[in-house]
């Protein structure tokens, strides 16, 4: 079902947590909220799902609109961080009680049939009769969701749903999620603080801040084509730095860069991402400093101090011998332009 | 490591021998002097004369007529302040309306203030001269010096017990649960009883618990507006009061028994539930160990 969004705000006491924000989500797509801690996502999903009423503008749901309708008959599924599964019942209860709550009367047979086809989905067989302090936090987040889906749902909302698992399990479950996803075809919508996730999950990634959508777009435009210097920060590492645009080419200490179309000669920020910086022990280039070196699995991360005082962080090869008070030369293989 | 070689470990904080049996040494006097031995002499005192004087003082029309009001008066207080604490508790941790915090401190109000104080409140309130004295009068409607008042006393007296029991945990647990069930389909009492009553319930229990206790030992604000008619408006407490001053020692004794017994029972109700819910927890958590992840 099509979500949309139109003009909806929220003020909470007389901070606004919602500035007029409008957006659809097509019937089917999976969808990203993805925004810093206060960006407003969180709020907006709430609404969605009628956990909290919007103070101006409106919901549809497909062509019916929304905005009034109570939490309890809007026909969400909603999953939430802590994952919310009630302590007191088993695996399978908290599965069936939608069911069991539900206007449309099924029977006991019914709804444990649905139940265990529930369990299977989410790959839990067998483990419907555990009580949720005995499964580990991965299978209680995939408890959550067939509950979630136990009401056929005409929209999923996730709320920071991998937001409590450690760094392994999140990544199986993202992967999985998308599975589910591809395979029942509801229209979702999840909210992350994590840019990982919201590119590697997401149809469609929508970056929020103060309450605003900034941009929106598929994982590839906004890592591509990032409107603005926020955008871009949030999605990735980057580093900064001061230079001029002069005939489409952003100069900084010597090095020469091409501009976007449309930006203004006059002072600029530049923003490189790490890998987009070169090292070289000789010129051309920024001169720079190295002031200590990071070592990941995949890559050395140098930091150092370039001569005109910016912090610089780049990436080198595992193999490159490195160390901290070396000296030489940083030069930009790719970057982005802004007019400040 | 050998035994030897802990027994040279220098002691942890406060950990040192001596401190530690002077403070177990303390504890454990106090407590009888101060706890164990009023329980025995009242005993002691209530059998002194035989048995025979025991059953004939409790079997006397006044102390039953006292043990009855006693017992009424909890059968209307407890369950109305258990839905107040309820009601109450679910406002606070589950709504944001101004005037919460207001409301928190209102309370907690009976918890500081003097019983003797709520009984003089109800008695400007209720009594003749009173802000609805004269109304009351007028409609033949009496509350001071009769049961209504003892009740209503009791109430306030006792109004924190079952709110102050379930706030923390209530706070502690959120608005996830009944919001996840509310997304399902459930309505607002259906809930209540399936989601949040089953994960407060010990400690609803454990506030009813105290409720009774409370109620049924309540001395202060009912001796004021009760009027201490004997055999009419005496609770339990009011009348062993009575006695006592009448120098009939055995009777008072007596009549504390039971007072006494009823507070045994409600503390073993207490530890058994307190065990019972934290058996419950322990287990879930070994469980929760054992599975790993």
């Amino acid at each position: 079902m099509e979500i949309r969004l139109d003009n909806v705000i929220k003020t909470f006491d007389t901070f606004r947590a919602v500035h007029g924000v409008s957006l659809t989500v097509e019937s089917g797509e999976l969808i990203a909220l993805l925004g810093p801690s206060g960006s407003g996502k969180t709020t907006i999903l709430r609404m969605v799902a009628g956990l909290e009423y919007a103070d101006g503008g409106h919901i549809y749901f497909g062509d019916q609109d929304a905005t009034d309708i109570p939490v309890r008959d809007r026909g969400v599924g909603f999953v939430f961080q802590h994952y919310a599964l009630f302590p007191h019942m088993t695996v399978a209860e908290n599965i069936g009680f939608g069911m069991s709550v539900s206007k449309v009367k099924r029977s006991k047979a019914e709804i444990a049939a649905r139940v265990n086809q529930l369990l299977k989905l989410v790959r839990l067989e067998g483990l419907g009769d555990r009580f949720p302090a005995q499964i580990s936090g991965g299978q209680r987040q995939r408890v959550a969701l067939a509950r979630a889906l136990s009401v056929d749902p005409k929209v999923l909302l996730l709320d920071e749903p991998f937001g409590a698992l450690d760094a392994n399990v999140r990544h199986d479950l993202r992967r999985w999620l998308r599975e589910i996803h591809d395979e029942l075809g509801i229209t979702t919508i999840f909210v992350t603080h994590d840019q990982e996730e919201a590119l590697d999950l997401a149809d469609r990634v929508v970056i929020l801040k103060d309450g605003k959508i900034v941009q929106q777009g598929t994982p590839q435009e906004v890592c591509r084509d990032p409107k603005n210097a926020f955008v871009l920060k949030f999605l990735g590492d980057a580093n900064r730095l001061i230079g001029e645009v002069r005939d489409g080419q952003a100069r900084v200490a010597g090095v020469a860069v091409a501009a976007a179309d449309g930006v203004a000669d006059g002072p600029a920020e530049i923003y490189a991402r790490p890998r987009d910086l070169d090292w070289s022990a000789a010129g051309p280039g920024v001169s720079a400093t190295v002031s200590r070196v990071l070592d990941r699995p995949g890559e050395r991360r140098v930091i150092a101090t370039a001569s005109t005082g910016e912090l610089l962080e780049f990436d080198v090869d595992p193999e490159r011998d490195i160390t901290a008070g070396d000296t030489g030369f940083v030069t930009l293989r790719r970057a982005k332009v802004f007019a400040i | 490591m050998s035994a030897v070689a802990s027994h040279k470990k220098p002691p942890r904080v406060g950990d040192g021998p001596v401190f530690r049996r002077l403070l177990i040494g303390i504890v454990l006097s106090l407590g009888a002097l101060l706890i164990l031995a009023p329980l025995l002499v009242i005993g002691h005192e209530a059998f002194k004369q035989g048995v025979k004087v025991y059953t004939s003082t409790l079997n006397h029309p006044d102390t039953r007529h006292a043990i009855m009001m006693t017992v009424i008066t909890a059968l209307i207080a407890v369950p109305v302040n258990t839905a107040f604490g309820v009601a109450a508790a679910w406002a606070i941790t589950k709504f944001d309306f101004r005037g919460k915090r207001l409301l928190l401190v209102v309370i907690e109000i009976p918890f500081s203030v003097s019983p003797i104080v709520a009984g003089v409140a109800y008695l400007f309130v209720y009594g003749l001269q009173g802000l609805f004295g004269p109304w009351l009068d007028a409609h033949d409607i009496k509350i001071l010096f009769a049961l209504p008042g003892i009740v209503l006393a009791s109430m306030f007296v006792t109004a924190p017990f079952v709110a102050r029991e379930l706030i923390p945990l209530m706070q502690a647990q959120g608005r996830d649960l009944e919001e996840a069930a509310t997304s399902l389909g459930a309505s607002g009492w259906r809930t209540f009883f399936s989601v949040t009553l089953p994960n407060v319930k010990w400690a609803l229990l454990y506030g009813v618990v105290l409720c009774n206790a409370r109620v049924m030992g309540e001395f202060g604000a009912v001796s004021i507006v009760s009027g201490n008619i004997r055999g009419q408006t005496n609770t339990l407490p009011l009348h062993i009061e009575l006695l006592y001053h009448d120098y009939q020692a055995a009777g008072a004794f007596a009549s504390a028994s039971i007072l006494a017994l009823l507070a045994v029972f409600t503390i073993i109700a207490k530890v058994a539930l307190e065990r019972r819910g934290a058996g419950r927890r322990k287990a879930q958590a070994t469980d929760a160990v054992s599975t790993g992840h």
